[in-house]
């Protein structure tokens, strides 16, 4: 009986996502003829060939260097890169697509760290609650992709290269969630428990480890689920401006240097897929966090 | 009554100073209440029947006058334990097991594990809720959460119980039973109770005195004795002395001017 409940529930949830997807790859196919057809009537009036439309459309699916390409094109580089190289090698998106992920995750541990540090400093001192949040506020609103280039110049001249670079831009991008998420959390305590805490006399080390962190729990884990998400845009982001010879983010580069638009979007989806997956991840972690706490099942 | 009273307010008033000017939640409140009383606090709403118990319990400070519970001031009495305090929702941590829960004070005490599991274990037996232990409190009705809370603030062994309207979220046929049980807890314990209500029957149902307040500012009316003795079945409602003495207390309310517009 569960379990009939369950699969028809993951259908009702898997269609209307599957419906979206055929929709979206409709449109693809329909922008990938659009944008690409202009320069393909260019070439083949310039060499002198007639086609009809029907050829005209298959053209448009298979030039080299397309401005858009076609959703089969870009699968069929992602399918050669992923499953057909050795993971090892230069060329295999798998490889890429770890060295993003290793410094993502590096980046998003520090970030997380620093986030509930600053969450609770914020919410236990009353100074730092005032004087504390409008910086972090603006130090979001500062464009990234101008300071990456800095911070990784700044760290190179001091002798700090490699990941941590890059992790500390996925850093500088999600400890803002998590910073924000958790003072929130540590402060959703009702004012009845904190009155029962009081009423104990209890310490406010008690009330902090007894009430708000896990009261904070639900509030955690939405916004590490942000801040994976950012920490992964950092890393490529932390990519872009270095001249990385590895990473998604250096494909991205690499392909727009040589118009390799097929390879700028197989990077980009596999940069999704990594993304998704990792959103994916943190939602059950936090669900089986919530199941371990006696939460009510949704 | 000869000996000491166990709560003692005299001239006691508190005033909150709100964006609209001060509003007296108290005003000269004199109240002497002794071991093993059972009195009720009745009144509508912002009469301050429930800012009384908060600063009994020192959840909220007086601007004038005294109080002493156990002969200390309320600040010493919390930091002694000297209470057990029900909220008018159960007010139990979601993420705890209901035993865990009722364990929660004896954890921030700092109980050894073997004295903290026994008494877990009498209360939830003593409000009837054996074999709930390891129930997560959405499991629980409404009804039985609040049982909880009142093992939960009996495991500390309070010399006294401060009730805030404990019962007021539940139906009425829940809260007759949990009347019943209370004044059985009661008679077994011989604790003190303060009780806060808007209810004439339950109050007169479980009280000993019945403290009758009035609003704006918040005060005492009138103090009514009550005691319809030990063995009271519910149907003592039914009583001519029960009713006599709701009506007393309806007629207090009344000239206080609870039922004005």
């Amino acid at each position: 009986m569960k379990s009939a409940g369950h699969t028809s529930s993951l259908f009702h949830r898997a269609a209307p996502v599957t419906l979206i997807l055929l929709l979206l790859v409709a449109a693809w196919y329909v922008a990938a003829y659009a944008l690409n057809a202009p320069y393909q009537r260019d070439l083949n009036a310039r060499q002198g060939v007639t086609v009809t439309t029907g050829e005209l459309v298959a053209q448009t699916m298979r030039q080299q260097k397309p401005t858009m390409p076609a959703p089969h094109q870009v699968a069929e580089t992602l399918w050669k890169t992923t499953f057909g190289v050795p993971v090892t090698s230069r060329r295999s998106l798998v490889y890429h697509a770890w060295v993003t992920l290793s410094s993502t995750l590096l980046g998003f541990v520090f970030g997380t760290l620093l986030g509930v540090v600053i969450a609770v400093g914020i919410t236990h001192v009353p100074a730092l609650d005032r004087s504390f949040l409008p910086w972090i506020i603006t130090s979001q609103t500062i464009p990234m992709l101008a300071v990456a280039p800095m911070i990784i110049v700044i760290l190179a001249a001091v002798g700090v290269t490699g990941l941590i670079p890059k992790a500390l831009i996925s850093t500088y991008l999600s400890f803002f969630p998590v910073a924000v998420g958790m003072v929130k959390g540590l402060r959703s305590p009702e004012v009845m428990h904190l009155d029962l805490m009081h009423s104990y006399d209890a310490s406010s080390w008690q009330t902090f480890w007894k009430l708000r962190v896990p009261a904070s729990v639900p509030y955690f884990f939405t916004s590490i689920k942000v801040a994976i998400a950012a920490s992964l845009v950092g890393a490529i982001v932390g990519e872009l401006p270095t001249g990385a010879v590895a990473g998604i983010g250096s494909k991205l580069l690499a392909g727009s240097y040589y118009s390799q638009t097929i390879d700028i979007w197989a990077a980009l989806i596999a940069g999704s897929v990594v993304a998704m997956l990792l959103v994916a991840l943190v939602d059950v972690a936090g669900r089986l966090t919530a199941r371990a706490m006696g939460a009510r099942p949704s | 009554m000869s000996e000491k009273p166990v709560i003692s307010a005299s001239g006691l008033s508190l005033v909150f100073a709100t964006h609209d000017g001060p509003v007296h939640a108290l005003s000269n409140i004199n109240l002497d209440i002794h071991e093993g009383e059972f009195v009720s606090l009745i009144g509508p709403s912002g009469c301050g029947k429930t800012t009384l118990l908060r600063v009994i319990a020192d959840l909220e400070q007086p601007t004038a006058g005294t109080i002493t519970v156990n002969g200390m001031t309320p600040h010493q009495a919390r930091e002694r334990r000297a209470y057990g305090y029900v909220f008018q929702q159960a007010a139990l941590f979601p993420w705890r097991t209901i035993a865990a829960n009722v364990g929660l004070p004896l954890e921030v005490m700092g109980l050894d594990k073997a004295e903290a599991q026994r008494r877990v274990k009498e209360n939830i037996a003593l409000v009837n809720l054996a074999g709930f232990e390891k129930k997560h409190p959405w499991q629980l009705s409404g009804g039985m959460q609040q049982r909880a809370s009142i093992a939960r603030a009996l495991a500390v062994e309070p010399a006294m119980l401060l009730m805030d309207e404990p019962f007021g979220a539940l139906d009425e046929i829940v809260r007759d039973h949990l009347n019943e049980q209370l004044l059985k807890l009661w008679a077994k314990t011989k604790k003190t109770v303060v009780f806060v209500t808007h209810s004439i029957p339950e109050a007169v149902f479980l009280s000993t005195r019945i403290v009758v307040m009035s609003p704006r500012p918040g005060r005492i009316h009138e103090i009514i004795d009550c005691n319809l003795g030990a063995d009271r079945p519910l149907e003592i409602r039914e009583t001519l002395e029960f009713q006599r003495i709701a009506q007393q207390v309806r007629d207090g309310l009344r000239a206080g001017h609870s039922y004005d517009d």
